[in-house]
């Protein structure tokens, strides 16, 4: 694709602006500002990829996929603040869930250590387990905050917090991984993977495309259950003090 | 209070507060052992609060609990909740059958409880049977009450401590309930601390009554007090305000 052919599919900003423009929505700015970042941040990430490709240095594969750590973390972390020390927590789970994957792809030869596999693949296991933690801290924080009596009834019988907040934890760990089990249900079928498609329009073998896109599928699963249980454990403990009382937060 | 009896828990300048806002200040007195003592007062006089402390939900910011002469410190948290039982005002449940949630203090345990003892203490708080496997959704807010007392009851506490547990029954069901628990108290010798709106029920069952408003202890002794309080206050509550 050459560089007029990709402003030519400005066309599809145009479509929304206008429609925004003409319903009053007052999205125009938004979808400028969008837009604009999105251009600015992809095309400077294809140029730093180009150059990390081609370099194939350890040193600079190491940076990408830390930089991606710090910005996944610090997204994430705004949906748990009400959890003492979840910066950390979150960053703990990211890196646990990465050197699984890229342990276990790299460790039993799925795919080799190159900078393309390595850093699109953990792209993707990073991006999913942001989302993951995020929707997991949503639901985790509100299930904490709407049964604050259910937990204290468990305390005061004589349970631990790890029992006075089991059914919270679980409702949330399953809460954020049905999302991804369920999409994987439909895949194929509603619609076609982005980087099944990507590699597809790329001119790969749609069956090579769509064994990759199969690992990547399978990886996510581990991904979103990691993640959860990871974090979901690694959160319950602070809400409570050392006499196993439930810390109430204003 | 003048202490004939060897106290259950005793106060040393308790206080406690939420973000500055003090809810309970300078609480000192005892509770006896094996009697029933009432908790009087308007809301918001911090007699849940008080409880709570008692049960170790909550820890005093100063002053000293004792409980049966041990600092409340010196147990640990799970032993001194199943010593020390609440059923809390709210009647909080789990969801599912009446039979879960009185099961709920032996699971805690690792253990089981048998429908056998579930259905007597059933019996017990004036519900029969065949409410075990009803789904506590089912039940009425007075239902709720007698299942969150049995429920308290299964760990066989040494003191138990109950915040309001009849202001949702009707006048039937709460003669059962202030039956069961004086059984309970004479039977076991179990020392019972009451929290209830109704001043008639004090003097019916209290042996003793402490009065406590904004956060403070205003009159304690022998619940007769509440015929010829001694202060202008608690008589305005007794005259007034309470039920």
């Amino acid at each position: 694709m050459t560089y007029l052919t990709l402003s030519i599919t400005l066309i599809f900003v145009l479509i929304p602006l206008v429609l925004s423009k003409t319903l009053n929505l007052g999205l125009e700015r938004d979808t400028v500002i969008a837009t604009v970042r999105s251009i600015i941040q992809l095309l400077l990430v294809g140029f730093i990829l180009k150059f990390v490709f081609d370099s194939e240095s350890l040193l600079y594969i190491f940076l990408m996929v830390t930089l991606m750590i710090v910005a996944a973390t610090h997204n994430a972390r705004n949906k748990g603040v009400s959890i003492k020390g979840i910066t950390w927590k979150v960053a703990a789970t990211l890196i646990f869930v990465e050197v699984l994957t890229q342990g276990i792809l790299i460790g039993l030869n799925i795919t080799p250590p190159t900078a393309q596999y390595i850093i699109s693949i953990s792209g993707m296991v990073i991006g999913n387990s942001m989302v993951l933690s995020i929707l997991f801290l949503n639901r985790f924080t509100a299930e904490v905050e709407s049964n604050q009596d259910e937990t204290e009834l468990v305390l005061s019988l004589g349970g631990t917090p790890k029992q006075a907040i089991h059914r919270q934890l679980i409702t949330s760990i399953k809460a954020s991984m049905i999302p991804t089990i369920e999409s994987q249900k439909t895949v194929g079928l509603v619609q076609l993977p982005g980087m099944m498609s990507g590699q597809i329009i790329a001119g790969a073998d749609p069956i090579q495309a769509v064994q990759f896109q199969l690992l990547i599928m399978f990886l996510l699963l581990t991904t979103a259950a990691v993640t959860s249980v990871m974090l979901g454990f690694l959160s319950y403990p602070t809400l409570f003090n050392q006499r196993m009382q439930l810390i109430h937060k204003s | 209070m003048a202490l004939d009896y060897k106290p259950a828990i005793h106060f040393n300048q308790v206080s406690y507060s939420i973000e500055g806002n003090p809810i309970l200040q300078g609480i000192t007195g005892s509770f006896p052992e094996g009697k029933i003592t009432t908790l009087v007062g308007p809301s918001g006089a911090g007699k849940t609060t008080l409880l709570k402390l008692c049960n170790g939900l909550l820890s005093p910011d100063s002053g000293e609990i004792y409980i049966k002469d041990q600092p409340i410190d010196r147990f640990e948290p799970v032993e001194l909740r199943r010593k020390v039982g609440i059923a809390l005002q709210s009647a909080p449940m789990v969801s599912g059958t009446v039979y879960k949630n009185l099961a709920l203090p032996m699971e805690l345990k690792g253990g089981t409880l048998e429908k056998s003892p579930a259905e007597s203490l059933l019996r017990d708080v004036g519900l029969g049977e065949k409410y075990l496997d009803r789904k506590i959704t089912d039940l009425s807010g007075g239902q709720r009450q007698k299942v969150s007392i049995a429920r308290t009851l299964v760990n066989k506490p040494d003191i138990l401590l109950l915040d309001e547990i009849t202001s949702s029954l009707d006048r039937t069901s709460l003669k059962e309930v202030e039956e069961l628990i004086t059984h309970i108290n004479r039977k076991f010798g179990t020392t019972i601390v009451w929290i209830t709106h109704n001043l008639q029920q004090a003097l019916d069952i209290g042996d003793y009554t402490w009065v406590m408003m904004d956060g403070e202890v205003v009159e304690t002794g022998e619940s007769d007090l509440l015929r010829a309080p001694a202060s202008d206050r608690v008589k305005s509550f007794v005259q007034g305000g309470a039920e």
